[in-house]
């Protein structure tokens, strides 16, 4: 008995902090259930092609806005006879482009932004913080369409627009962490032995800040979805006939009166994809908290 | 010396704290305008194109064009544009709407008005049921009210806002007939009024825009509430034999600070975000007209929209932060 338990104790203490975390998601069924749905959307999205959907660009006057379960048309066509279930998953391309690539790009620039301020600190922080408030001293929702708007539509554009949207957030977020870190023993010994300021940034902190911004950008997710297809609603961001959920549901608009559950359908695509983004990151903040 | 220590000195000493701290905060709102209002003015620098495009006819002669842009001073040197452009500013002229020719200041507050009934309205519905869900899923944790409340913040936070609208406006307008889908009343954007005949057309928008706040503020709430109870102080209360009720009063005087700071922020939100579900409702409020200023490319409309929208952010944070020193003197941030 006794030497199993020897010889166990070696195999529970090697799981690191990483693989507990994972084991805790795993363990949650709402997070399980999210990132299901999320990969279905993604990988559906990626493999369109070859799912033998109709062409999402060719359009029919003769059977324009079909109701939800034509035969042959599954979730309906739209204001101009496409069909709207290849539309959706073709959607998922562009929709969900230019609501996760404002998030890491500002993940990117946010996190070696707070990283340096934080880790610099003096003038260095004072700057970077201080030009940070500039931007917090607008709505959000506010400076993404003041500066897609001052750029004009486009993908691109709206992509620019939602990254400068998220820097400023993670930027404060990077620092408030990176300044906890900065003072810790392991730092100072490696300041000690001799390490300059950027592998300490590299090695020793940046493993140490990464998670928790991980979380944070990961909520920002959510917030991006609906704002990158809000823009594409205003007509701030793709160009017809590009399908994109926004787009799709600016369009449809004028069809309400008409049909307007086949409307509402490229919303509900946004809502399920930025619940879920929310859930999984709710879930995984709860994981990472061994604490607790 | 005795008097330092008594309470009288004491709580004098902690007044002139918070009026410091408000002091310092005041003072630090200048910088951050005067940025604000750098930024407003780069926008229209950063746009590609000439900011005469919208009035400019497609064959208007460089003569024409260079005559134009001397009127509205688009010639000088950038950082002199910035000054004369400032100066006018506080005075309160933000110039031409291009489009309309009249005064933008004049056309952004009527337009703000707007803004500020559907905010108001939005925040009465939000930060109410925000305030029950939020103190109700605290104070039952785990129970299903807890898990109702919770999912009804998560929806809250995650709904595209201008599908919701167009959602209620599917159900209440087009299946039911209940209530109008659009505008801001029979006699158009200029004749509001309280009554019945106005106010239906404000209940849609409002219920779309309390959404956010809704979610933001239960879930705030519910943190709150929870991080209280857990607290030595409480059990020492229920221990003194407190009433319930009395507990309750203590929880909730310990969330008020956090809670009103971050029901200043939405208020704020919904003030300066309320673009996508102006457009969805065509409510005639200041986030309609910076669209219609994006799509005509009036830009001074757009800096002027967009400034004004910032310093009604900025001075509202500024008075949530006065407020919140005010009842809760151990703040006293940097």
């Amino acid at each position: 008995m006794s030497d199993t338990a020897l010889q166990a104790a070696p195999a529970t203490k090697a799981r690191g902090y990483w693989a507990t975390v994972g084991r805790r998601i795993l363990r949650d069924k709402v997070s399980v259930v999210c990132a299901v749905v999320l990969l279905i959307i993604f990988i559906s999205a990626l493999i369109a092609p070859w799912l033998g959907l109709a062409d999402p660009y060719q359009g029919s006057m003769i059977r324009r806005l079909r109701h939800i379960g034509t035969p042959g048309y599954p979730l309906g066509t739209d204001e101009l006879g496409r069909d709207m279930l290849a539309r959706l998953v073709y959607g998922g391309r562009l929709s969900l482009v230019i609501g996760i690539l404002p998030v890491i790009l500002a993940f990117c620039v946010g996190t070696s932004l707070g990283l340096v301020a934080g880790y610099v600190g003096g003038r260095v922080n004072t700057a970077i913080m201080r030009t940070v408030d500039v931007f917090y001293a607008f709505p959000s929702v506010l400076l993404a369409i003041a500066i897609s708007g001052a750029l004009g539509a486009g993908i691109t554009n709206s992509i620019v627009a939602l990254t400068i949207v998220f820097v400023p957030q993670i930027s404060r977020v990077a620092e408030s962490v990176t300044t906890g870190v900065r003072h810790m023993d392991f730092v100072e010994a490696a300041r000690a032995s001799g390490a300059g300021p950027f592998t300490i940034m590299r090695v020793h902190m940046l493993g140490n800040v990464l998670g928790p911004i991980f979380v944070y950008a990961t909520s920002l997710v959510s917030v991006s979805m609906i704002l990158a297809a809000g823009l594409s609603f205003l007509g701030l961001g793709t160009k017809p006939p590009e399908p994109e959920w926004g787009l799709m549901l600016n369009t449809l608009r004028t069809a309400i009166y008409v049909n307007p559950w086949v409307a509402a359908l490229p919303g509900a695509m946004i809502f399920m994809v930025s619940i879920c983004f929310n859930l999984l990151s709710d879930g995984m903040r709860s994981a990472m908290d061994i604490r607790n | 010396m005795r008097a330092t220590f008594s309470h009288k000195g004491r709580r004098k000493i902690k007044v002139s704290l918070v009026l410091a701290y408000i002091a310092r905060r005041i003072v630090y709102v200048i910088p951050i305008v005067a940025s604000v209002a750098l930024v407003c003015f780069l926008l229209v620098h950063i746009t590609p194109g000439d900011p005469l495009v919208a009035v400019l006819p497609a064959d208007a002669s460089e003569e024409l064009a260079a005559q134009l842009r001397a009127a509205y001073g688009f010639d000088r040197p950038l950082p002199v544009q910035f000054g004369l452009w400032l100066w006018r500013a506080i005075h309160g002229d933000l110039g031409n709407s291009i489009a309309t020719g009249r005064p933008v200041l004049s056309e952004v507050m009527r337009a703000v008005g707007n803004t500020v009934t559907l905010a108001v309205a939005a925040a009465m519905i939000g930060f109410t049921l925000g305030l029950l869900f939020g103190l109700i899923a605290g104070y039952f944790r785990e129970s299903w009210v807890d898990k109702v409340a919770t999912s009804f913040a998560i929806a809250g936070v995650s709904v595209p806002h201008y599908w919701l609208g167009m959602l209620l406006v599917i159900i209440f307008s087009v299946e039911l007939n209940w209530l109008p889908a659009v505008g801001a009343g029979p006699g158009g954007s200029g004749a509001w009024g309280w009554d019945w005949e106005h106010l239906r057309y404000l209940v849609l928008p409002a219920i779309t825009t309390s959404v956010i706040p809704m979610g933001i503020v239960t879930r705030t709430v519910r943190a709150l509430t929870g991080d209280i109870l857990s607290q030595d102080f409480v059990e020492a209360l229920r221990a003194k034999g407190l009433r319930e009720r009395g507990v309750f009063r203590h929880v909730v005087k310990n969330a008020a600070p956090t809670a009103l700071a971050v029901m200043g922020l939405q208020l704020g939100y919904m003030l300066g975000g309320s673009i996508l579900i102006e457009t969805v409702f065509s409510w005639p409020g200041s986030g309609f007209l910076l669209n219609s200023a994006i799509f005509q490319r009036d830009l001074p409309l757009l800096q002027g929209t967009i400034l004004v929208l910032a310093l009604f952010f900025v001075f509202l944070n500024l008075l949530v932060d006065i407020a919140q020193a005010a009842i809760d003197p151990r703040i006293k941030r940097g």
